[in-house]
């Protein structure tokens, strides 16, 4: 390593250092009640689907309007507004990631990450699931 | 209790073997070891004869193992969990494979049979100089990771810790359910879980073994860099180490681009690349030992730039190692569309102590021994070739620390101390910025921008000293086509990426022309300085591709376009203003298609026409009619089906795969986003009946309609009958108030049986349409039905992806260019040569181009 190198491994770092700090407004996992306390900021919220309430979508109206309600582990809950398609797998997911902004009454979510039973195979609950399901219909066999 | 039906003897032998498997590479690893600490040359060829057998037995055991689950998976043994989980009888037989790299037991094994092999392939070479000085250290380390790697899938119970995941654990121990009180079990268990509907798929049998065998040859480069530290001889295994590299560089590559295509082709992320943490993962290895590949070729030619080797070369396999880590401990979790699970807590701390055993000992060799590498006290100058090879590689390193950097961003959260920190000042566990490509694509587009234009002129400098008219004449045209030619392209076919400002798109500009100098001036440089002599332009060409892959990402990611526009078509009319956020709704990118309704998708007119049933249960595929006309005529220029697919699980559920159609110059690539048609309202219209003779009018609700004519056994694409037959065809066409035509052809007909009618549609009005009868006075009796429900849709969404096929040809020539540099430097005889491009190029263009 000589010097030359030195200074220009320095300057690079330092160069890509500040376009980062420059301009990444990096997020940060909150919960519902704490992203409400800071509205109109990007954050990452992990919840729940609130089966309580109604799922609101109608694509041959407007397939880019999906309206749902979200809870998380501390009881927060929020109105969500989704400008895109319906997640097919929304219903069905244990956890939902949701990347958006706080607003007055409702989180306008940018984007969404599910996480579902389905594809976690390696799951104990889901193998045992799957398996009394298949032989549920031969339950009346069972002595 | 005594189970029926049961085959226990194969899973025990298979488990035998795993334990063989485990042992003998801890021999290996031993004996290999003492043999590279004798001295004594009896007795050192000893030990390595010795190992050498026991690594035999070893690489043919995985060999074994991998037989035995793939005939348990093949033969739908349920009583092993393994094949329970990850196959079904429905499973087509080639996605065989594929289920036994599903899992992650089976990944591990996949990954061991590949250092297996290429450990053969390096205790097999009669090379003496690689036996006397080289085999015992490398094959060490070989042998360590084996150890490791079998450790994963041992599933031995030591004190109540189970050591590793058996592939061949029975069903009945590993899940509880009441079922298995029962020695009859099996006969319940009726079928597998079966491979991830979004795994089935022909990228999922090829993607994995190429991209383990990248990772896998990872290790010799890096085993060789330890047999420099514990031989001393510390710079002469560059170069029996280079041609692995080499090797290593374009596997790797290769697999992590397949991982794209396969993204790009049938998983619905709309792209071939994400910058998602496992997609990072795989690439921050890759880019470190591009990086060492350079400075391993200047240190041959200078002997500079030995230490920075060493330091390249370890971190590539100590990342390969961290990218396990990554991905397979789950803690991933919260930030990647790929859905990887814990295996439990015992296996990540085992990925741990792996990663740790490897890393820790190498990085502390290192720095002991840091002051004894040999380094050349003179600086190089500024107008030699290895200064800017040298600046080159390491711009390719700070691009993969900082990419490992913000990749790592939810271990930050879990790291005890930092944590605090991090909540402390960010106010909350850090996450990725709003915009997470672009904190990416902006330093990315810099490295492209600097590793172009470096490209393009390194090569014009020698190594040393450079005189400087030798320079300047050689390298002005280059610049001047290059230069032309940017400016030619920008004008014809200008960017339109205005997302990020104006700045972005000037540095997207910026790192175009770099590519394309880079371009310009390695093939100018294989054709004036190389003479076109291929056998040595392997760096060259390999440089050439890489430059065409980047220019073409640039294009097609820069000139995106979603086609699926709600707002250009007269189906989904603009929302206005948005009854909750109280904003002006903007057009979207899905578009809903309502069967038998034309829209507008860009140039181009799209039908759904019908759907139908794959073989599969549960696949569905949507047929869409692209027609595009000529401007102000009514010709079709061109028109295309395209059938994007989904399978629509139980719960409604569903996984969606695109359709592509190609052409040279751009992709128009669509997929499914919806297509669970809500549950049919109880449908209580019923048919009012009209009475009409041929030519009769007729009226519904929306406009009128006219009977054409009646056909007696009509023969025509919709149906086939014989002179005898006894059928009549209404042929009816309905003019609904907006002046569009809609024909229906309903039919009656009497045979054997009774009386049969076959209703039509049309979905555009909602209308059923029903051959009702025939009068006592010969009129027809018509029924219609209004329904008030829409009945079919699809919602979908496209894109244009221009000139994506330069990706993929830049990395085919990227491949080959750096395949020919690895037969050259490994002095490949003339077959040897032969077979190993013919190979490479069959291979290449098969994978990308033509399979699938």
């Amino acid at each position: 390593m000589k010097k030359t190198h030195i200074i220009i491994l320095i300057g690079i770092a330092g160069l890509i250092a500040g376009l980062i700090s420059f301009s990444a407004d990096f997020s940060t996992y909150d919960s519902i009640a704490s992203a409400q306390k800071k509205q109109e900021k990007f954050v990452h919220i992990i919840a729940k689907l609130d089966k309580s309430q109604p799922v609101e979508y109608d694509p041959i109206k407007n397939p880019n309007y999906l309206i749902f309600h979200a809870v998380d582990s501390l009881g927060g809950k929020t109105k969500v507004i989704y400008h895109n398609s319906k997640p097919t797998d929304l219903e069905k997911s244990e956890r939902l990631v949701l990347k958006g902004k706080m607003h007055q009454d409702y989180f306008e979510c940018k984007d969404i990450l599910l996480k579902c039973p389905s594809k976690y195979k390696d799951e104990k609950s889901t193998l045992e699931k799957n398996v009394n399901e298949q032989t549920e219909s031969n339950s009346l066999n069972r002595p | 209790m005594n189970f029926e039906g049961e085959h226990l003897l194969i899973g025990q032998l298979g488990h035998f073997f795993v334990i063989l498997a485990f042992v003998s590479s801890l021999i290996s690893m031993i004996s290999y070891f003492s043999a590279s600490r004798q001295v004594d040359t009896i007795k050192k060829n000893n030990w390595l004869k010795f190992a050498g057998y026991s690594f035999m037995i070893q690489a043919a055991s995985l060999a074994v193992i991998f037989g035995i689950v793939f005939f348990i998976c093949k033969n739908h043994y349920y009583e092993y969990m393994y094949a329970y989980k990850h196959a079904s009888k429905e499973l087509e037989s080639k996605y065989l494979l594929a289920c036994i790299w599903e899992g992650q037991e089976g990944s591990f094994l996949l990954w061991s049979i590949w250092h297996g092999a290429l450990g053969l392939i390096f205790i097999l070479n009669k090379n003496q100089d690689r036996k006397n000085n080289w085999q015992a250290p490398v094959m060490t380390i070989i042998s360590m990771a084996q150890f490791f790697l079998t450790l994963m899938i041992l599933g031995v119970y030591v004190f109540d810790v189970k050591i590793g995941n058996s592939l061949f654990s029975l069903t009945r121990n590993e899940i509880a359910a009441p079922i298995f009180s029962q020695p009859n079990y099996l006969s319940f268990i009726k079928d597998g879980m079966g491979l991830n509907v979004l795994l089935r798929n022909y990228w999922m049998v090829i993607h994995p073994p190429v991209l383990f065998l990248g990772f896998a040859s990872t290790i010799i480069p890096f085993a060789f860099a330890y047999a420099g530290l514990q031989t001393k001889k510390f710079g002469e295994w560059i170069s029996p180490a280079l041609p692995w590299a080499l090797f290593c560089v374009a596997v790797l590559g290769v697999g992590i681009m397949m991982g794209g295509k396969w993204a790009y082709e049938s998983l619905s992320f709309g792209g071939y690349w994400a910058w998602d943490p496992v997609e990072n993962a795989s690439l921050v290895p890759w880019l470190i030992l591009i990086a060492g590949i350079h400075t391993m070729l200047i240190y041959r030619s200078t002997q500079n730039a030995l230490r920075a080797s060493y330091l390249f070369v370890i971190l590539s396999f100590v990342f390969v190692l961290y990218s396990t880590f990554l991905t397979r401990t789950g803690i991933l979790g919260d930030t990647s569309v790929h859905s990887f699970t814990e295996a439990g807590k015992a296996i990540n701390i085992m990925i741990g102590i792996f990663v740790l055993s490897f890393a820790g000992p190498l990085l502390f060799l290192f720095f002991r021994n840091y002051k004894n590498i040999p380094a050349i006290a003179a600086e190089e100058s500024t107008d030699s070739r290895e200064f800017w090879m040298f600046i080159g590689s390491l711009v390719f390193f700070l691009s993969a620390i900082f990419i490992i950097v913000v990749t790592s961003i939810p271990v930050y959260n879990k790291t005890p101390f930092l944590k605090d920190l991090i909540l402390k000042i960010n106010g909350g566990q850090l996450a990725m910025p709003e915009n997470a490509e672009f904190l990416y694509n902006k330093v990315m587009v810099m490295v492209a921008i600097i590793v172009g234009i470096l490209t393009a002129i390194a090569q014009y400098f020698k190594y040393k000293k450079t005189p400087r008219e030798f320079l300047l004449k050689k390298i002005i045209v280059p610049t001047v086509i290059a230069v032309l030619l940017t400016v030619v392209i920008a004008i014809v076919y200008p960017f339109e990426y205005n997302k990020n400002g104006p700045g972005f798109l000037g540095a997207i500009y910026l790192a175009f022309f770099a590519s394309i100098y880079a371009l310009v001036a390695n093939a100018m440089y294989i054709s004036t300085v190389l003479k076109n002599n291929l056998k040595f332009a392997g760096g060259s060409i390999a440089h050439l591709g890489f430059a065409l892959m980047i220019a073409g990402m640039l294009i097609s990611s820069s000139n995106k376009k979603v086609i699926s526009d709600s707002s250009a078509n007269g189906i989904n009319l603009n929302m206005g203003v948005d009854p909750m956020t109280k904003q002006q709704d903007n057009p979207k990118e899905n578009l809903t298609l309502i069967r038998q309704v034309p829209a507008t998708m860009g140039d181009y007119k799209v039908s759904y026409l019908k759907d139908s049933a794959g073989n599969e249960k549960g696949r569905k595929f949507f047929l869409l009619q692209f027609d595009k006309k000529e401007k102000d005529k009514n010709k079709i220029v061109e028109s295309f089906i395209l059938q994007p697919d989904v399978y629509i699980m139980k719960d409604n559920n569903m996984s969606s795969n695109p359709d592509t159609k190609s052409y040279l110059t751009k992709d128009i690539f669509t997929y499914i986003t919806y297509a669970i048609n809500q549950e049919k309202n109880e449908d209580t219209a019923s048919f009012k009946i009209t009475e009409m003779k041929e030519g009769d009018t007729g009226f519904y609700s929306n406009g009128y309609f006219i009977l054409n004519e009646v056909v007696k056994n009509p023969s025509n694409e919709k149906y086939q009958f014989r002179q005898n037959d006894l059928a009549l065809m209404a042929d009816i066409t309905f003019y609904s108030k907006d002046s569009m035509r809609y024909r229906a052809r309903p039919l009656i007909e009497v045979d054997s049986l009774g009386i049969v009618q076959v209703d039509d549609t049309v979905y555009a009005q909602n209308l059923f349409v029903k051959f009702s009868g025939v009068n006592d006075d010969r009129k027809v009796k018509i029924g219609i039905k209004e329904s008030d429900s829409f009945i079919d849709f699809v919602t979908v969404k496209t894109f244009i992806f221009p000139y994506i096929n330069l990706v993929w040809l830049g990395l085919i020539i990227m491949a080959l260019g750096i395949t020919t540099s690895m037969i050259h430097r490994a002095g490949f005889n003339k077959t040897q040569s032969t077979i190993a491009l013919i190979f490479a190029i069959a291979g290449l263009f098969y994978m990308f181009l033509f399979a699938n």
